[in-house]
């Protein structure tokens, strides 16, 4: 049992009994919901006459179904005009902020609540969708939830959970210079699993991370979840600090000292004890592929797909099944496979640091031919910043379009979707067998600056080869 | 309407393969709804149709299956509720497994569908029973946990948290959590960040 650890007592703090069946009652300090998995939640509480008990609790935008060109409305999807439509009645009669399209904070609920200084060190948040561990990057610990959940949260401000062991995952050193916080989260989930994380919650820890932005220990947090963990997280420390800092809703005046005091007081002891230790080291980290349909089918860039006899036994059938349905040869390279659309954007990799890696790269090229790439910003502040910063005119003259906010290609629930057997090169997280709009099509992960790389090349190419 | 959730009998149905996550369960496409119902007509649908007809989904022998037995891993992925709703109003009662996700896990509990575990050699058995006989009964018991199919007996395990809740029916557990809003509000007034904004 882990002990003295930042999950252990912000997990007390929050704990408001045991309930009958042994789980705990939990407080969520914040709860954020958004048109996909919201509306039937909603419409269990009329059905059972409860009402929401912390309103102010609670906050709404909308992402998954926005289109990222065409935003007006109705939307020509009728179905996403619909449940647009459910999401903007709940929060009106039920006294929720809503963050609606032209807001100037929408966006990605990932993005936008760090960027709004809502989330915060030591608090639990919940959202009805997995890549809620994002928000441990402040210290926080964050659980996607279900649906049947999002409406325990409305009703009761509290879930009915089981307690997480808690694993150190300590990354130590320097990375290379064109190796980023996607390929050190990629290689993690490759080394331990996509199920490696089931029962944990994951503490990063180590150098590795104490150097890394914010922007950077949220692209690792995000993607816990694929290593099979419902939560990641980070001590809070003066990087967190100064990113939440003199934001929208940060402590102020007098509660910012009593906030450090109280922020500093959550952090794991020296001493605390974990259920497990795993140690990496940075430098051996490459920028890092996905050659397969799961998170966990990742490879070094300069590698060979591996061969069922370097893969652990158990990984057998479904490396069979990735061979066949993304179409690549055990033992050959990776680098040179060719590409059709190239995708930045996502709660992983839409923030401004990861469109300014990826303009670094581009900044003066042009996509290959028959190449399509566009950038989708992951909330409208980051486009605005973006903008401001010029980011917008390397990528159009580079070819790549240049989009409205929204999850986009991650998920392809509007209209961004890959075609028939089509390749992408993707920032995104997922890489599961349809998971970009097309049953048959195939994505490979990687960070901004690769897929950068990808589209400028029309391959998948190394991308410390550009960055001499 | 929470009702306790003791045995699940009927007929299986077998779902070979490792990792299967929620994408492949109910993809995103149909997630374009404000209800679920009629989630269970497009579960597994992209594998049912590359399959032709061959997914055990779509195999005559297999209509009417209550408990899935699956490999390792089964859920991953996505928090979509979606999922599980999906594979429920299919008309699945019961999941039998090597291991499950965990949000996928807990959006069973909390619709009343218990995922059990079972050693791998025991849910390889369990496959080939239903797929050499699909008509045999089977009986998942959660008071003994264990899984019987005619002479076949074997262990199987859960969580003692969510074994509780659906022993006793309690794995709605929204009726008690709203009841605790006393405790709630005490809990949240020692909490210093909420009085920051
Ligand atoms: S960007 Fe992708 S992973 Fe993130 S919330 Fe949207 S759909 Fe989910």
């Amino acid at each position: 049992m882990s002990k003295g650890t930042l999950f252990d007592k912000v997990w007390d703090l929050h704990t408001v009994g045991t309930l009958p069946s042994g789980q705990t009652q939990l407080f969520i300090g914040l709860h954020l919901i958004h048109e996909v998995t919201s509306p039937q939640a909603f419409a269990m509480l009329r059905e059972r006459g409860l009402e929401v008990l912390l309103p102010e609790r609670t906050v709404a935008t909308v992402d998954h179904i926005v289109p990222t060109t065409n935003q007006s409305r109705p939307f020509a999807d009728t179905l996403a005009e619909e449940m647009m439509q459910a999401l903007e009645q709940s929060c009106e009669e039920n006294g929720i902020t809503f963050h609606n399209i032209g807001s100037g904070n929408q966006g990605i609920v990932h993005v936008i609540a760090p960027e709004q200084g809502l989330t915060q060190p030591g608090m639990t948040i919940a959202c009805g969708d997995s890549h809620t561990s994002t928000h441990g990057a402040f210290g926080a610990i964050a659980f996607g939830i279900g649906t049947s959940q999002v409406r325990d949260v409305l009703a009761s401000q509290t879930l009915a959970l089981s307690k997480l062991k808690v694993r150190k995952i300590e990354v130590n050193g320097t990375l290379q210079p064109g190796v980023y916080a996607k390929d050190v989260v990629l290689h993690i989930i490759r080394t331990l699993g996509v199920k490696g994380g089931v029962g944990y919650a994951y503490e990063y820890a180590g150098t590795t991370f104490e150097q890394m932005s914010m922007e950077e220990r949220m692209t690792v947090c995000n993607m816990a979840i694929e290593g099979g963990a419902r939560c990641g997280y980070i001590n809070p420390d003066h990087i967190t600090y100064k990113y939440i800092q003199g934001r929208d809703f940060a402590p102020k005046g007098a509660d910012w000292d009593k906030a450090i005091t109280w922020w500093e007081s959550i952090r794991s002891h020296a001493d605390a004890e974990y259920d497990d230790v795993v140690v990496f080291d940075a430098a051996e980290i490459p920028p890092t592929v996905t050659w397969g349909i799961t998170p966990g089918q990742g490879m070094g860039v300069d590698q060979l797909v591996p061969t069922p006899a370097e893969l652990h036994e158990e990984d057998h059938f479904i490396a069979e099944e990735a061979y066949g349905y993304m179409d690549l040869t055990p033992g050959k390279p990776i680098q040179g496979t060719k590409v059709d659309v190239c995708f930045i954007g996502s709660c992983t990799n839409g923030r401004i640091s990861d469109l300014r890696e990826a303009a670094k790269v581009a900044k003066g090229h042009h996509i290959a031919e028959g190449v399509k790439a566009f950038v989708v910003p992951g909330s409208e502040r980051v486009k605005q910043e973006a903008e401001a910063e010029g980011l917008d005119k390397i990528f159009a003259a580079a070819g790549f379009e240049w989009r409205e906010p929204g999850c986009s290609m991650c998920l392809a629930m509007n209209p961004d979707k890959l075609q028939g057997r089509q390749i992408s090169a993707s920032s995104s997280n997922r890489n599961f067998k349809g998971r970009q709009g097309s049953a048959s099509g195939r994505t490979l992960l990687m960070s901004p600056a690769m897929v950068a790389a990808a589209a400028l090349k029309g391959k998948v190419f190394d991308v410390r080869q550009m960055l001499n | 309407m929470v009702s306790e959730v003791k045995t699940v009998s009927g007929r299986g149905i077998p779902l070979v393969g490792n990792d299967i996550d929620t994408d492949r369960i109910i993809p995103a496409r149909f997630l374009r709804c404000v209800t679920f119902d009629g989630l269970g007509e497009h579960v597994f649908t992209d594998d049912r149709k590359a399959l032709e007809g061959k997914h055990p989904f779509d195999q005559s022998q297999y209509q009417g299956a209550k408990i899935l037995v699956v490999n390792r891993n089964f859920g991953c992925g996505s928090s979509r509720e979606h999922a599980p709703q999906a594979i429920a109003k299919w008309g699945i009662k019961s999941l039998i497994g090597e291991s499950f996700a965990e949000i996928f896990f807990g959006n069973c509990v909390a619709i009343g569908i218990p995922c059990l575990i079972a050693e791998p050699i025991i849910v390889k058995q369990l496959q080939e029973i239903v797929t050499t006989n699909p008509q045999v009964a089977m009986t998942v018991n959660l008071e003994t946990m264990q899984v019987t199919s005619g002479d076949f007996v074997a262990a199987v395990s859960m969580g003692e948290g969510a074994k509780n809740m659906f022993v006793s029916g309690t794995w709605d557990a929204c009726g008690q959590l709203v009841s605790h809003a006393e405790q709630v509000k005490a809990t949240a007034a020692k909490l210093p960040y909420l009085s920051w904004n």
